[in-house]
Order: structure tokens, then C-alpha cells, then sequence
């Protein structure tokens, strides 16, 4: 019996003898289902390459990327941010005791592994300044989305309110999240809170960099009955006071700035902590430590009573894994860098952030957007379209940030971190038109 | 398993004593046998309107989630406070410090539809059998 393809072992027999089985004519009927404009009609492949002439042809596409590993400065952030990655992280996560994407289904025997998750959530727990924190949620967008479905059960309201300065992305996700169990979503300003609202979101640092007046927002939220739910940038809170500091109910971060890539958007790691009381109606899973019969400490799964394997259909959230791996990685991080680290490497953001406004707004038509405080990030008001402007120094070799113009008239969101040098600052304000 | 004679009962396991247009609710032994250790109760809040058979609160054990459906319709009054701290009163003392709820009657009318103790006792024999 031949096979036709060297990697796809069924043979056309086998095929047939599928298809007879289940009763199909053919495999196109599979797809029925589909509607036809959804399918994609004749696919024009060339035909297949040898490995080593493929190798060739993936290799001069991925050159065709412009990645700050070759050699390109990069100011771009928006919610996904370069930041340095100690060896260390890479050498632990890869050991093939640790080497995977999941959380273990018989968990308890993997105690290494417990064990990791349960210093993720204590060191999420100290960095945000909340009591309890989960193992981990997919990424920061919807870590976000199921706190707001959380603020809902805890509070029995069903509509949602987002600042009007969150990620616009992150509100794309809420607002999918919140599709199923029909919750509204508004993105209100100040003084749009009403009794009806079950949380308010507040990014801080915002989508434009800015640094949110917090306490006027935990006391909006609380003064209207609603939780108060922080999206939060956990390099930021390397210096800046924690959300539980500022009365937030629930805090939410993306963990990708710890010692994680930019990738391609993914994947990412979603941080959640809140409040002891709201421990219940918490996402995702929670590690906890015990003793044994001996007495000898010990890590288990706990409260699943929240999750789907038990409560079915009134679960808390249909998560039932975390982003193991990427979590790992934010945990060795924090390990490696320390409570002072993580305060050096936020100064050092901040400081070259700062260097790099002042230096943009002395230059000739360009200005800085808001009159707010802010961290890493900050909106530039440019003289011409930021869609040029962008297209000049990518010429350049300077991948300048991300267009906002469309709620900002000519503006260009511009992040610097640790990552950036100060010949790469020089580069860009003397590179920008 | 005991069953008080003087109770009404459910058929999702949930009893019910009635003084003075006060219904003093919890869940039977054979529910606490049943469940095993109790871990949890989500307990309602007092003023919260109840309708007869409407899901009331939530109770875990170490091994289930179960709901818990109020007898009768009305208003709560009070809820058990211990039983947060102590949720084990439920395993025992089902029928006394383990009481969840109390809730001021909306219709003594009611109580008819319940389950006599003969009856539960019939019940749960033929749901074990």
C-alpha cells in the first residue's frame, strides 16, 4: 500500500474505508455545514518543495520581517512591550521537567510544578497589593474580560463600564466575553458611572501612557456600588503604587513584559488577583500549600469547587488550565530581577521615557499630547500624519510606535524602555520628520 | 438517618419548620450524609423575595456543589452567620445549629405542597434504592 504524502500516513484506501464507515460519499460533505462563501475555493500551492529548499524559501520570508533583533530601533508598545530577558529564564523554563504548555491533569504529582505556579500567585499577590491571586489567564485582554463577567456575579449587575482610556483592543475583548451572557458594555468618561454598572475598568498606566487619577476613580466606582477592576503594567508597579493600595477589587495585568517575547501577540500570560472576599467567584485555577500526613509541606489544586470539571454549566469561567509555561517564565523572572531589580528597571523606563518626550517636544511641531504624568509610554502630537512619520523612519531602521491618530488628531504613541538606548533616542529625534 | 417529624421537606433534600410565620430552613441528614464534608455555603442576604422551589444559595462539599431551593415563598430574614466560619455544623447538626435561612412566609398555603416526614422517609428510600 503506498501513502502519498511522506507526512500524511493515511492512504487513499484508508481514506475510503473512513469515509464508508461514518457513511459519507466524500469528505467535501464534511464541510456542509460551512457555508460556501466562508470556504476557501481552489487553493493555489505551488508543489512541494524539498526540506532543504523549504528551509530556503522560509528563511527569505521571515527575512523579510523588521524585528529589533536585526538590528532595527523599536519604540512600539500599545500593550505589548520589550523588555530584558535574564538567560536564566529560558534555561529553567526549558528543562524538561517544566517543558509544557499545561497545567498537569493529575496534578499533584507534578509537586515541582505546583510549586512554581503557587510563587507565581504569591509574587502577583505582592506585586499588585491584592490577597489572592489565580495561576494564570490567557493573556492580559481577557484576564480583563473575566473580571468584568466576575464583577457581575459578585455584584448581580449586568452592565460593564471601561474608561474610555483602556486599550482599545482590550475593549474589543470584553465586549466579545460579554456577548454570550448578554452583560452590557459601555465606555464611559468621568461622571458616567451609574448604580446600574456591576464594575469600572481602568487602565493606569492608560492606552496613551498617561498615569490615571486613580482615587478619583476608586471613588467614583465605589460611590456607585461597583467594583473597581485595574488593568495594571506590571513593570509600572515596580514604582508605582499597587492597585491594592488604591482600592481596587479586582487587579488584572498582561504578564508578557516579565521575561516573556513579544512573539507574534501571543502567547501571552493574563495575571488576576482580587480580594479575599470575592475568592468564590474567582477565575481559573488556585494553588494552594498544606501539609501531608508527615507533616511535610505539600501543593495541591484547591477551590476547584469554582471550576467547570465540578460545577458545570454555573462555573466561574470555562478556563480550566493557565498559561503554565508563560508563567514560569514571569515567576523566574521575578525571582531573577528582585524587588529592587524590578524598582531599577521601572526607574530606568521611566527615566529614559521621560529623556526621550523632553527631547521630541523641543522639536518643531512636535508636542506632547497630554498635560499627565505618565511611565514608559506617551502620545507625541505630530506636525504631519503619524502614518508618514512612521513610514520615514522605517526607513530609517526605527520602528516609531503606533498610529493613534484616529483618537488622537496626529498621534503617535511612543514607548521606551530599558531596551532602548540613548544612541537609539538620538537616532529617533533626529530621524523624525 | 433521622427524619423530624415535624418538619416539611423537599424533594431536593431541604427541610422546613414553621413557627409563627417564620420558616427556619436547612438541609436534611440524608442531604449532609450525602454531600459529605461540607466546606461552603453561599448564604442569602437577608431581604432578598424568594419564590416556593427557587434556588436560594449554593453548598460544597469536598467532593460536590450542590444548590439549595427554598421550601417556601418569602423574604429572608436572617441567615445562619456560623456557618461561615463553621460550615461543618450543617454535618452535625442538621436539624439544629446547622439551620441556614429564615424567612418570613409570603403563603402558609404552602406548606401543603411539601413533603410530609412519611412521605420524605418513602422518598429517599426509594431514591437510595
Amino acid at each position: 500500500m503506498t501513502s502519498p504524502h511522506p507526512y500524511i500516513p493515511n492512504t487513499d484506501e484508508d481514506r475510503r474505508a473512513m469515509l464508508d464507515t461514518i457513511g459519507v460519499a466524500s469528505s467535501d460533505e464534511l464541510f456542509a455545514d460551512i457555508p460556501p462563501e466562508l470556504r476557501i475555493d481552489g487553493l493555489e500551492l505551488p508543489p512541494a518543495l524539498p526540506e532543504q529548499e523549504l528551509l530556503r524559501e522560509m528563511s527569505a520570508l521571515a527575512g523579510r520581517n523588521q524585528v529589533p533583533e536585526d538590528g532595527y530601533a523599536c519604540f512600539l508598545g500599545a500593550g505589548a512591550y520589550r523588555h530584558f530577558i535574564p538567560s536564566v529564564v529560558g534555561h529553567v523554563i526549558g528543562r524538561a521537567e517544566f517543558y509544557t504548555a499545561y497545567t498537569p491533569y493529575q496534578p499533584e504529582i507534578s509537586q515541582g510544578t505546583l510549586q512554581t505556579m503557587f510563587e507565581l500567585q504569591s509574587m502577583v499577590c505582592e506585586l499588585t497589593g491584592m490577597d489572592v491571586a489565580n495561576a494564570g489567564m490567557y493573556e492580559g485582554a481577557s484576564a480583563l474580560a473575566e473580571a468584568c463577567l466576575m464583577a457581575c456575579r459578585v455584584s448581580g449587575r449586568s452592565r460593564i463600564a471601561l474608561l474610555d482610556t483602556l486599550n482599545p483592543a482590550y475593549a474589543d475583548v470584553v465586549r466579545t466575553y460579554a456577548s454570550g451572557p448578554g452583560l452590557a458594555v459601555d465606555v464611559v468618561s468621568d461622571g458616567g458611572l451609574t448604580a446600574e454598572h456591576a464594575c469600572l475598568a481602568v487602565q493606569h498606566p492608560n492606552f496613551f501612557g498617561c498615569l490615571e487619577d486613580v482615587w478619583a476613580r476608586e471613588a467614583a466606582a465605589h460611590a456607585a456600588g461597583a467594583l473597581l477592576i485595574a488593568a495594571a503594567d506590571p513593570i509600572s508597579l515596580g514604582m508605582l503604587a499597587p492597585p491594592g493600595e488604591w482600592g481596587a477589587d479586582i487587579a488584572v495585568a498582561e504578564g508578557q513584559s516579565l521575561g516573556w517575547p513579544v512573539n507574534f501577540g501571543g502567547p501571552y500570560l493574563g495575571l488576576f488577583a482580587c480580594r479575599r472576599d470575592h475568592l468564590r467567584q474567582m477565575p481559573g485555577r488556585i494553588v494552594g500549600r498544606t501539609t501531608d500526613l508527615d507533616g511535610r509541606a505539600g501543593y495541591v489544586l484547591t477551590l476547584q469547587t469554582r471550576e467547570q470539571h465540578i460545577r458545570r454549566e454555573r462555573a466561574t469561567s470555562n478556563i480550566c488550565t493557565s498559561q503554565q509555561l508563560v508563567g514560569l517564565a514571569a515567576t523566574v523572572y521575578l525571582a531573577a530581577v528582585g524587588k529592587h531589580g524590578l524598582r531599577r528597571i521601572a526607574e530606568v523606563c521611566y527615566q529614559r521615557a521621560h529623556h526621550a518626550a523632553q527631547r521630541i517636544a523641543a522639536l518643531p511641531g512636535y508636542s506632547i499630547a497630554f498635560d499627565a504624568p505618565f511611565f514608559k509610554e506617551f502620545t507625541v502630537r505630530c506636525p504631519r500624519p503619524p502614518a508618514d512619520v512612521l513610514a520615514r523612519l522605517l526607513e530609517r531602521g526605527i520602528i516609531g510606535g503606533l498610529d493613534v491618530s484616529e483618537r488622537v488628531e496626529n498621534g503617535l504613541l511612543v514607548c521606551v524602555t530599558e531596551m532602548n538606548t540613548r544612541e537609539e533616542i538620538d537616532r529617533l529625534v533626529e530621524t523624525l520628520p | 438517618m433521622v427524619i423530624l417529624p415535624n418538619l416539611r421537606y423537599t424533594k431536593e433534600h431541604e427541610w422546613v419548620l414553621v413557627e409563627d410565620g417564620i420558616g427556619t430552613v436547612g438541609i436534611t441528614d440524608y442531604a449532609q450524609d450525602q454531600l459529605g464534608d461540607i466546606v461552603y455555603v453561599a448564604l442569602p442576604a437577608p431581604g432578598r423575595r424568594l419564590s416556593q422551589l427557587a434556588v436560594f444559595g449554593e453548598i460544597e462539599s469536598v467532593k460536590a456543589v450542590s444548590e439549595l431551593y427554598s421550601p417556601v415563598s418569602g423574604e429572608v430574614v436572617e441567615s445562619n452567620g456560623a456557618l461561615a466560619d463553621k460550615p461543618e455544623l450543617i454535618n452535625d447538626s442538621p436539624y439544629g445549629e446547622g439551620w441556614i435561612m429564615k424567612v418570613r412566609l409570603a403563603d402558609e398555603g404552602e406548606i401543603e405542597k411539601l413533603l410530609t416526614a412519611a412521605q420524605y422517609s418513602d422518598y429517599i428510600e426509594r431514591e437510595a434504592g
